[in-house]
């Protein structure tokens, strides 16, 4: 099964989620509307501080029905679930407040022992990896010891998921004194936002590791590699800092690959240099998504590319 | 899907008003009607469409004259981009776009038309053909650039044409580097320019003989008028004109609820003295800025009040080199109005001259009678010599409701979207 399904599943189920929940799911039944699903419960143990993964019983729910955000008789959305803010926090799309530019991004939110005040706009170093739809956060998670002198950021669209992370990163702090310290998340909208996060030429390596593949041809531009968001990219990354992609969905990987083929500030990295990428092995086996594709077996198809200066 | 509905709350388009680059002629549409007056002959135009789709049929979005006055284009809701030659006023092509029109530019070389849909994706004609009297029949439409998921409301091309600037409804301003060959796209972004806390409603060049390059002020639904450096994309001022104007003792016939910061709806760079005349909700009349080229500033100068009369324009226009700015205020459709085209046509003059003591200029906002063109013109644009009030102020009204409502549907959109998404996706997985 493909992963766009299991992600629609964990949609449909952030409904019943109440705080400290947070789910990953398990099998899903092929053929039938019957999912099969996991809880896990988020706890903080005694010293308030440590992070607990305990495992609920299997569940097992009819999609939609049981899907609190809709209502039983009408099938439609309930109001309360998706009721829209007046308009007061001028920068908030819908729920999650956004930078005005990048240097309201405040750094002593996300790391906080490198950046003590909040009141520095102009910042002594800036987020050089960006992972986007980084999910559970696992490539962070590994990439924040690889580099430990490199302030990185995942930029998630779902905000349990995103409350999973910043809790993950958390407890790895407390257990790894000056670990982890690098390493931070963000509840946004990358399609949307990633100019308000990300100075021209800030970062030097972008992620899109199994992102959403959308199927559908009306679709396509909702996927998160397209040639016009690869402006965007091209716009954020300084020139020589590298993107990363990787995918089980076979048409993505390709479509992945031709956008950046087709686009005039970007260019393949050549196999050694793909060899001599400590990240590169990261792609596939450091995220959760990856590591499920891994344990079925799965395919994948990488593109890896560089930003050039487009030639005149 | 998005599309329409996104409509049904902002059906109301706002009257607008365009001038040739020497006064030639004056443009007005009001909801699909295109009301053009030439001033040289001081006749009402009859336009002439023989293109497979003739004239439009939905609201049209923007008019735009090109900087060598030999063309006017026009586009709105009914997806139809339509080019008029401004020598025997008739339409020498209809470009279809895929959505609707939300925003248009000529380049300053005569040789691109621009436009932008809703869905946030900007396209280029090239009009290669036009210059020597090819037929312009079959002209398409590339994409070059686009806004995720975001309308643009405005399009400019830099003075110098190095550059296409986009504004949208998420804040946004950005700065694209004019491709040379537009086919490929234009892929190299020069800068963002944030401030904004609000969408972005009008963009301007304000340049003069020293500074031909110019500066980019914008005009947003945060009340603010901003100044930038488009090179870099810093922000070089903030003109709080809601703010001060209110200060100022201007009444500003606003909603309670919104009353501290009524929206911009519209800016326009008065070339020959580096002022720029700004309309923000409510105000009946409009606040003149003075923008430092040199210093690289902006601030309030005037308020030139419309008196005895209720005008809050929805729309100004002037030409690079005459004295006066015009101004209509009128929407496409009234509810519960029969007079349902109607607008009103206004213009101030007198911007070359200055007072000495005070700097400021001595503007006046001229007679009906006065006005170039005389009533003539009034009763082509408008629709007719005389124009009661109450359309006035309805059309005030109900455009203060369209733009509340861009306000508040973006604050919809993301959930809207991730609704639909499930319930697309629900039905993808059963089989
Ligand atoms: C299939 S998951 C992959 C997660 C992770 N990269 C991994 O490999 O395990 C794709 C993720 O992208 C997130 N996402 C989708 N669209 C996004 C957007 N526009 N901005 C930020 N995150 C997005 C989804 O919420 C989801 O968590």
């Amino acid at each position: 099964m493909l992963a766009s399904a299991h992600y629609e599943t964990l949609h449909h189920l952030q409904g019943l989620s109440q705080n400290s929940y947070n789910f990953l799911w398990g099998k899903s039944a092929r053929n039938s509307k019957v999912s099969t699903l996991k809880l896990i419960k988020l706890s903080n143990s005694g010293d308030g501080r440590r992070l607990r993964l305990r495992f609920g019983p299997g569940r097992k729910m009819l999609k939609n029905e049981t899907n609190p955000h809709f209502s039983k008789t009408t099938r439609l959305p309930r109001k309360r679930f998706y009721r829209a803010r007046a308009h007061s926090n001028p920068l908030s799309d819908s729920h999650f407040p956004v930078p005005i530019s990048p240097c309201h991004v405040d750094y002593s939110l996300h790391y906080p022992q490198l950046f003590p005040s909040s009141d520095q706009t102009v910042h002594s170093k800036k987020i050089q990896f960006a992972d986007i739809g980084c999910g559970f956060g696992g490539l962070l998670i590994s990439l924040s010891t690889l580099f430990p002198d490199t302030l990185m950021i995942g930029m998630e669209l779902r905000d349990k998921v995103t409350e999973y992370v910043k809790e993950r990163i958390l407890a790895l702090r407390v257990e790894n004194p000056g670990q982890y310290q690098n390493v931070s998340v963000v509840r946004t909208n990358s399609m949307k936002y990633i100019p308000n996060y990300f100075e021209k030429g800030q970062l030097s390596k972008m992620f899109f590791l199994f992102p959403d593949p959308h199927f559908k041809e009306k679709n396509h531009r909702r996927r998160v590699i397209s040639p016009h968001l690869l402006d965007e990219y091209a716009y954020a990354l300084c020139t020589g800092g590298i993107i990363y992609t990787i995918t089980d969905v076979e048409e993505l990987g390709e479509w992945m690959k031709a956008c950046l083929e087709g686009h005039p500030m970007f260019e393949a990295l050549r196999d050694e240099e793909l060899e001599a990428d400590p990240v590169v092995k990261l792609l596939s086996s450091a995220t959760e998504e990856g590591q499920k594709v891994a344990r079925n077996g799965g395919q994948t198809f990488q593109a890896v590319y560089r930003r050039v200066v487009p030639s005149l | 899907m998005e599309d329409g509905e996104q409509n049904k709350e902002l059906e109301v388009a706002p009257a607008l008003i365009a001038v040739h680059p020497t006064q030639d002629s004056v443009a007005v549409a009001v909801g699909s009607d295109l009301r053009v007056f030439n001033l040289k002959t001081g006749c009402p135009v009859q336009l002439v469409d023989d293109t497979a789709e003739p004239f439009h049929r939905d609201s049209i979005r923007a008019v735009c004259y090109g900087s060598n006055g030999k063309l006017l284009v026009t586009a709105g809701d009914d997806k139809l981009v339509k080019i008029w030659h401004t020598d025997g006023w008739s339409c020498i092509c209809t470009v279809l776009s895929e959505k609707r029109v939300s925003a248009v530019a000529i380049s300053n070389d005569g040789l691109f038309i621009s436009f932008a849909d809703k869905f946030g994706v900007v396209w280029v004609v090239d009009l290669d053909g036009f210059h020597d009297h090819q037929s312009l029949a079959s002209k398409k439409a590339v994409p070059i650039l686009a806004h995720y998921c975001s309308i643009i409301t405005s399009l400019e091309f830099s003075p110098d044409g190095r550059f296409i600037i986009s504004a949208d409804r998420d804040f946004k301003i950005r700065v694209t580097v004019f491709p040379k060959e537009t086919s490929d796209g234009a892929h190299e972004i020069q800068s963002f320019c944030l401030g904004h806390t609000e969408f972005v409603s009008c963009l301007a060049f304000v340049w003069d003989s020293d500074n031909p390059d110019g500066l980019l002020v914008s005009g947003s639904g945060d009340s603010t008028v901003r100044l930038w450096d488009i090179t870099s994309g810093s922000l070089l001022d903030t003109c709080e004109v809601g703010a001060e104007a209110g200060s100022q003792g201007f009444q500003l016939s606003n909603g309670k609820e919104d009353e501290c910061c009524p929206a911009i709806t519209d800016l326009c760079a008065i070339p020959i003295c580096s002022l720029v005349a700004v309309v923000i909700q409510g105000l009946s009349g409009v606040v003149l800025l003075s923008c430092n080229l040199s210093d690289k500033t902006l601030s309030i100068t005037q308020v030139i009040s419309i008196k005895g009369e209720a005008f809050i324009p929805t729309s100004m226009g002037t030409s690079s080199s005459s004295d006066e700015l015009w101004m209509v205020a009128g929407v496409s459709s009234l509810q519960g109005s029969n007079s349902n085209s109607l607008a009103r046509v206004k213009a101030i003059s007198g911007f070359i001259k200055m007072k000495p003591d005070s700097g400021e200029v001595v503007a006046t906002v001229l007679e009906d009678k006065d006005i170039p063109g005389g009533m003539q013109l009034l009763e082509k644009l408008q629709g007719s010599a005389e124009i009661k009030e109450e359309v006035v102020l309805a059309a005030a009204e109900t455009l203060k409701t369209a733009m509340r409502n861009l306000l508040i549907k973006k604050q919809y959109s993301v959930e809207k979207r991730e609704f639909r998404k499930r319930g697309r996706n629900d039905r993808k997985t059963k089989h």
